[in-house]
């Protein structure tokens, strides 16, 4: 399709043709995705023997002091009169070591079974004695950390293989060896991202990523009642957790309450993502309307909403939707009709008060942020629907709503993704109420993210919540993934491809 | 013809009006409800009608006073100690982080900027069981410091957003202070950071508001140890089963109490606030 035909569509036909288009291109963009995959492996390999290569070649060349430093780090530096240098290199060296056999080593040992002693009470001499076991959830906490201080510590091995090597070769040309303070200026300009980015990506590595490889490898083990340290131990059961999330098997089954959860919170991201949007823009276009007074009080007016800390205002609606004394029955009897039990009579009235209640949330910040967007749109291509004749309703769907689309849409890629992950709303609202017996540890208007609390809080099923949130990630993954294709093949389409 | 214009134009503006006011009236009202439950003098319990009967600020003075079983100053002080030093810490994290990704070339700048925004797609809680091992083996658990380490180590992962700002600097600024013998860190203190004040705001109002607003990872982490709980957990005590008959208008004091800064300095600071979410969510 020509750009000239595909202007002329209307939006319907072009969301149409876009979504034919993202089908028909899928298989495509799979095998792309794939090839992607593939490359970068492909690289990560080739990369890692490079390493390894030049690892090798700065042995063989390198003069004695190179050769030792390999063995004995910092040797290299030192013997070049870069004393601090090669001083720090040794301390780091004597540091791991330590780490290793003080700490590391007997975790590392067991990181393959997660322990083979039991614990508990124990018959010593006649009398009950309380005997330590292993700590499967320990072993498996302090095996990761010894692999993270391992890589770390390789880093540090490579930088001075290198570090020995370099020094090596200015010498060999009888250049100038930069100082320690030398070095250190280096730190303020070229190398300034080193200065910068170090700090915080220790504490992301230690306090993110280390919990989160430690959870993810949680999802291969049988780590829930009865395998619970320090009295039992669990071990590595492969892919095990996985079907047993699928599994349909017994009353209250996992399979059925993921299916259910999953389809809850896909149309919960829907409604919550959308209605807040286009609602929120409708009331937003109303406020900036020609002739209407006090701007600034309307929009303060909703404003205030959001600058009260979210957990304020939803424990107080909470209050306000109980039965008997919460205001909203309050004032639904005064009014003559009766009181409805907004949380625990049916999952659809427990839904649709959670959705209403979010719009109640949502729509002040789509007013906040559309606003100036929308005070952007040029004024003459309102006149000129006027003219010809457009309501406001259809000037809104032809000239508001493609507008904003275009312009937010990585907006609305992350007010999706935040949904799909919105803890804070269900929590306090409903906690998940309305329960149902078929449904195992949740209730109907339960996200994947609170079932996956509630299954870490309340029934200590490990292994069930580190697999959920792994999903979680693949869908959140997978949709940032494909709505990212989709806007930039619309980007091509308005570059006359 | 003219006369029917203006008569339509005034019917719809008229009509605006009446929508705007009714939304407006839904918008305020739960907030009234709090202030008003909150100034009721009779009982601490929720009672089944709207407006209350007499009027005192004995909820208050209670709340800040009578401290022997829910220490709501105490929590107040807590919760302000732990913002200010996880606000400094991130602010510094996370502007560190985005200008080295948006304005130096090296590398790994890349591949670490998709690892970043990788991580940031996996569901933030999965991780709180392991976090509070860790912060066990270091006989952090139930302390304070534990809660500034959690609300800011991550911090630099959001880096995204202030990126984006930066990205839109011109980098011939850059260029010109390079060529004028300027180190990158010069740039960095001297150039970039003066210019990008909605970005500071945005990312100090953020993660100051964060620690007010966070109750799962306190919870988590302080168990049952009370007096280091901070407003938000706090103040869900209140109208836990437990207390909720006598604590409920103090809950609803503390509410108050929590609300009015946070709102003032949010009212204050919206602007900067707008600019900062637009600035990297938004393709303009």
């Amino acid at each position: 399709m020509k750009y000239i035909d595909y202007v002329q569509l209307n939006p319907f036909q072009r969301a149409g043709y876009k979504i034919k288009n993202f089908f028909v291109n899928l298989p495509k963009n799979i095998g792309k995705f794939f090839c992607m995959i593939g490359r970068f492996f492909k690289m990560l390999i080739l990369g890692i023997a490079h390493s390894f290569a030049n690892y090798g070649k700065r042995f063989a060349k390198g003069d004695w002091a190179t050769k030792v430093s390999y063995l004995i780090m910092g040797t290299g530096n030192f013997s070049k009169g870069q004393y601090i240098k090669g001083l720090l290199f040794l301390l780091i060296e004597a540091a791991y070591a330590a780490f290793l056999i003080f700490f590391g080593i007997t975790y590392i040992a067991k990181f393959g079974t997660l322990g083979t002693e039991h614990g508990g009470f124990e018959w010593v001499n006649g009398i009950p004695t309380h005997v330590d076991g292993d700590n499967s959830m320990l072993i498996l906490l302090y095996g990761v950390v010894t692999i993270v201080v391992t890589i770390i510590f390789l880093t540090f091995y490579i930088i001075n293989t290198k570090s020995a090597y370099k020094v090596c070769q200015l010498k060999r040309e009888g250049k100038h060896i930069p100082t320690f303070k030398e070095e250190m200026k280096e730190y303020l300009d070229e190398k300034f991202h080193i200065t910068l980015l170090s700090i915080p990506t220790l504490l992301i590595g230690i306090f993110t990523i280390l919990p989160l490889i430690f959870m993810i490898l949680i999802a291969f083990t049988n780590y829930r009642p009865p395998h619970l340290p320090p009295n039992s131990l669990f071990t590595w059961t492969g892919l095990q957790t996985f079907g047993e999330v699928f599994s349909s098997k017994g009353g209250a089954s996992m399979g059925h309450t993921f299916l259910v959860l999953t389809e809850w919170t896909i149309i919960w991201a829907v409604f919550a993502t959308f209605l807040n949007y286009i609602m929120g823009m409708i009331v937003a276009l109303m406020i900036n309307k020609k002739g209407i007074k006090l701007k600034a009080l309307w929009r303060t007016l909703f404003v205030i909403t959001i600058a009260v800390p979210q957990f304020v205002t939803l424990l107080v609606m909470n209050q306000m939707l109980q039965l008997n004394t919460g205001a909203i029955n309050v004032l639904l009897q005064n009014l003559g009709f009766q009181q409805i039990d907004f949380i625990n009579s049916s999952a659809l009235t427990a839904r649709i008060t959670v959705i209403v209640i979010n719009l109640w949330v949502g729509i002040p910040y789509t007013i906040l942020i559309t606003s100036g967007i929308l005070m952007n749109i040029p004024a003459d291509l309102y006149e000129s629907a006027t003219i010809d004749g457009a309501g406001p309703f259809k000037s809104f769907m032809k000239i508001t709503l493609p507008y904003m689309l275009f312009v937010t849409t990585p907006y609305l890629i992350t007010t999706f993704i935040n949904n799909i992950n919105n803890f804070n709303v269900i929590y306090l609202l409903t906690n998940g109420s309305p329960t149902h017996e078929s449904l195992y540890q949740a209730g109907y208007t339960d996200l994947l993210v609170t079932w996956l609390f509630k299954l870490t809080m309340n029934s200590q099923d490990y292994n069930y919540a580190a697999a959920i949130g792994i999903l979680v990630f693949i869908v959140c993954a997978s949709l940032s993934l494909i709505t990212f294709n989709l806007t930039k093949s619309a980007k091509d389409e308005e570059a006359f491809s | 013809m003219i006369k029917s214009y203006k008569l339509r134009r005034n019917l719809s503006n008229a009509l605006v009006y009446t929508i705007l006011a009714i939304m407006g009236l839904i918008w305020i009202s739960p907030l009234v409800w709090m202030v008003l439950h909150s100034l009721r003098a009779e009982g601490g319990s929720a009672v089944p009608y709207l407006m209350p009967e007499t009027f005192s600020f004995k909820n208050y003075i209670e709340l800040f006073t009578d401290t022997s079983l829910l220490n709501f100053p105490r929590w107040f002080l807590n919760t302000f100690v732990v913002a200010c030093f996880s606000c400094v810490i991130s602010t510094l994290s996370v502007l560190m982080v985005s200008y080295s990704f948006s304005r130096l070339r090296f590398k790994a700048r890349k591949p670490l900027i998709n690892i970043g925004m990788i991580i940031g797609m996996f569901p933030g809680f999965m991780t709180m069981i392991a976090i509070y091992y860790l912060l066990k083996a270091m006989g952090l658990t139930q302390t304070l410091p534990a809660l500034v380490i959690c609300y800011s180590a991550g911090a630099g992962i959001g880096f995204q957003i202030s990126k984006g700002f930066f990205d839109t600097i011109p980098r011939a600024l850059d260029e010109a202070a390079t060529i004028d013998g300027a180190t990158k860190n010069q740039i960095f203190w001297k150039i970039i950071l003066p210019m990008s004040k909605p970005i500071v705001v945005y990312t100090v109002l953020t993660s100051f508001i964060g620690p007010w607003t966070d109750f799962i990872l306190v919870r988590i982490i302080m168990g049952d140890a009370r007096d280091n709980y901070t407003v938000s957990v706090g103040l869900q005590l209140m109208v836990s089963q437990q207390y909720i008959s006598k604590y409920f208008t103090r809950f609803l004091a503390g509410s108050t109490v929590v609300a009015i800064p946070i709102t003032l300095l949010f009212l204050k600071m919206q602007n900067y606030y707008v600019e900062g979410v637009t600035a990297g969510g938004v393709k303009g």
